[in-house]
């Protein structure tokens, strides 16, 4: 959602006068929405009491309220100063689309050598440790996480659309 | 006179030397449970469940509570260090346990979580040995209105109460109740909320949110912050315990306060979730440091672990004494008992006698043996906190997205865990507070549900709230927490205009 904010160049940041109408935005569509499908199903006092979007129907209206009195709020300047500097949202980004990577890489290869890769191209790249010390303490999770869930608990975790641990027959 | 032979004769099924084994382990698996997001205390029990048919059901039971004792315990582990809550009860624990972890407290603030716990349930049993079958009464009393009146009370004192702007705290709870909504209609059976995409048929698990809000959102704003990449200094002090106890006995009015909700809100099935969360607004009310709380007060871990748990362990009465499980955890049990051909009810106390004694016997004993086992191990759950952020971060996330598919076996929530965490982060820094999105989400269902069996009652008419003493009176202090906000307003302008 980060990305999307409208930006201001002069500040070196997302000032919070734009995050507070984006997000009164955002809350605002969900609201809409929500009202949008109560009315769709029923808000009313249906023949055997009240239907499905009666209460929902209600719930969408006070989230509209919400975000409008926020949304005016910082209209009036209520919010000032900087929601996040450049340099913080570029380390942000440093651990959000790695681990927006990772989970892609869940969906194709699997829990498994998805978590050992993630945590040691993590520590090699950010924590800057030998290849050597992050492979260990990946497989060592992996394989803890495994005997934990899929040999003690019995509960199958996800092995992905293609499952590559079959290979080593697991 | 009665209950306390009866009890005694308890203990002495309860303390065998296999039966004390068993309470060893069933903690300790327990509080690996309570640490793992995503196994809670109730799927725990169920997975579990089958490894005990094999004993005799009294074992079996004291191993199944123990574990319940034990998953209580740890939720408050994750909840302290990592500001992830590994059961929803956990939830209000973050607000002040979090900060004292990160001003290097760690130790004193698990000490405080665990003793509290501690204290909260051993009342709630003593309670249950005592008081059964009068509170039970008490709760038949309970319908969809008066169900409805304690939802309503418990998101009034939020918005009454929060430091937060009130239309934030509104946007915020509303948008948890949307969330909840999402899914089938439990009443009339139709798809709502999910625009075609049938993947959402299942809705938004609590799980989900919190662990996307929390666990990740925290990652992503002390990735902000700068992070030097190194472990936060956590004093290790094998004496800490001890330490902290010397503090505690000043807090016994937040306390006691505390023990009351919790056994109220744990018998007319409120659960442990709200009671952490009222307890907690109420103390910060009442406390003289309430300004001070979500900065790293001790009071503030002591209120809302001590109701959460008197809570659950009361949640037990209801469904021995009258066979309504009072928590999902408590739901769990029955159907263990039900297993070993045990009916729940009224009269399991004169039928099953060394059951259920030693039952309640054991649970004075599993909270013993829980305190002492998750005590001795503080030092070492601190020391977590030394391990350097760029190995400890990709673990927890990872964690997280087990955790997260655990809870449906669902590769949505693995994403949705993700959104989740960005919309923590924003939300954060827009002083949008999570915990009445989450407290909304938990109880959303539960509440339009009894909303709309209060409505089919009074055939549409709000006036059903208001149609006894014990409603009315709740409604009404609701009504007042509320308007709270505008009364400071209202008292701010009189002072200004002299």
């Amino acid at each position: 959602m980060s990305e999307e904010k409208v930006t201001d160049p002069s500040s070196g940041g997302i000032s919070m006068r734009a995050a507070e109408l984006v997000v009164a935005a955002f809350l605002a569509t969900i609201g809409v929405m929500v009202i949008y499908d109560s009315l769709r199903l029923g808000a009313k006092w249906g023949a055997d009491g009240p239907e499905a979007g009666y209460f929902p129907f209600y719930i969408g209206c006070l989230i509209c309220i919400g975000a409008a009195v926020s949304a005016a709020g910082a209209l009036r300047g209520r919010a000032t100063g900087l929601f996040v500097e450049w340099t913080a949202l570029r380390q942000i980004m440093q651990v959000l689309i790695p681990a927006a990577l990772y989970v892609l890489g869940i969906q194709l290869i699997g829990i498994y050598l998805a978590s050992a890769a993630y945590i040691a191209l993590f520590m090699v790249y950010l924590g800057h440790y030998s290849v050597v010390k992050g492979a260990l303490l990946g497989i060592a999770v992996s394989a803890s996480t495994y005997t934990l869930f899929e040999v003690w608990f019995k509960v199958p975790l996800f092995k992905g659309a293609f499952n590559p641990l079959t290979l080593i027959g697991l | 006179m009665e209950e306390i032979n009866a009890l005694f004769h308890g203990f002495s099924v309860a303390l065998t030397p296999f039966n004390l084994m068993l309470m060893v382990v069933g903690v300790t698996l327990g509080v690996l449970i309570g640490v793992l997001p995503g196994l809670g205390g109730a799927n725990g029990i169920a997975i579990l469940l089958p490894l005990t048919f094999s004993m005799p059901p009294t074992s079996a039971v004291i191993m199944l509570s123990c574990i319940y004792w034990g998953a209580l315990f740890g939720g408050a582990i994750t909840s302290i260090l990592f500001n992830i809550p590994g059961e929803p009860w956990s939830v209000a624990t973050t607000f002040d346990g979090y900060p004292m972890a990160q001003q290097g407290r760690a130790g004193e603030a698990l000490t405080t979580a665990f003793t509290s716990s501690f204290i909260g349930a051993f009342f709630a049993v003593v309670m249950i040995t005592f008081l059964a079958p009068l509170v039970a009464k008490f709760a038949l009393q309970f319908g969809p209105p008066e169900f409805f009146s304690v939802f309503f009370l418990t998101f009034c004192s939020f918005i009454g109460m929060g430091k937060e702007p009130a239309f934030k705290i509104l946007a915020a709870m509303m948008l948890g109740f949307a969330l909840a909504a999402v899914g089938v209609d439990t009443v009339t059976g139709q798809l709502r909320l999910i625009f075609g995409w049938h993947e959402l048929m299942r809705g938004f698990d609590f799980l989900i949110a919190v662990i996307g809000l929390f666990g990740i959102g925290e990652i992503l704003l002390s990735m902000e912050e700068g992070l030097s990449f190194s472990g936060r200094s956590a004093k290790i002090n094998t004496r800490i315990v001890v330490e902290t106890w010397k503090k505690l006995p000043r807090y016994w009015m937040t306390s006691l306060r505390s023990c009351l909700i919790g056994c109220w809100m744990g018998i007319t099935p409120g659960g442990a979730t709200p009671a952490s969360f009222m307890s907690y607004g109420v103390a910060k009310r009442l406390s003289p440091d309430g300004a001070k709380f979500g900065n790293g007060q001790a009071e503030g871990v002591v209120a809302p672990e001590t109701a959460a748990h008197a809570a659950g362990t009361a949640a037990l009465l209801p469904m021995l004494s009258l066979g309504i499980p009072g928590s999902p955890t408590a739901a769990v049990l029955l159907g263990g008992l039900l297993i070993w051909g045990l009916q729940p009810g009224p009269l399991l106390f004169v039928e099953q006698k060394d059951f259920v004694w030693g039952l309640i016997a054991s649970m004075y004993l599993g909270n013993i043996v829980g305190l002492i086992i998750v005590l001795t191990c503080v030092p070492l759950f601190a020391a977590i906190l030394r391990v350097p952020f760029s190995i400890i971060a990709p673990v927890i996330i990872v964690i997280c997205a087990i955790g997260a598919y655990t809870v449906n076996n669902a590769m949505l929530d693995i994403w949705m865990m993700l959104i989740f965490g960005v919309i923590g982060y924003v939300f954060k820094k827009l002083a949008y507070p999570l915990a009445p999105l989450v407290l909304a989400l938990v109880l959303g269902d539960q509440a339009e549900d009894a909303f709309r069996q209060s409505m089919l009652i009074s055939q549409g008419s709000l006036g059903v709230f208001f149609s006894n003493g014990l409603v009315g009176s709740i409604m009404g202090l609701g009504l007042v927490l509320l308007a709270w906000p505008l009364f400071g307003k209202l008292k701010a302008r009189l002072k200004a205009a002299g």
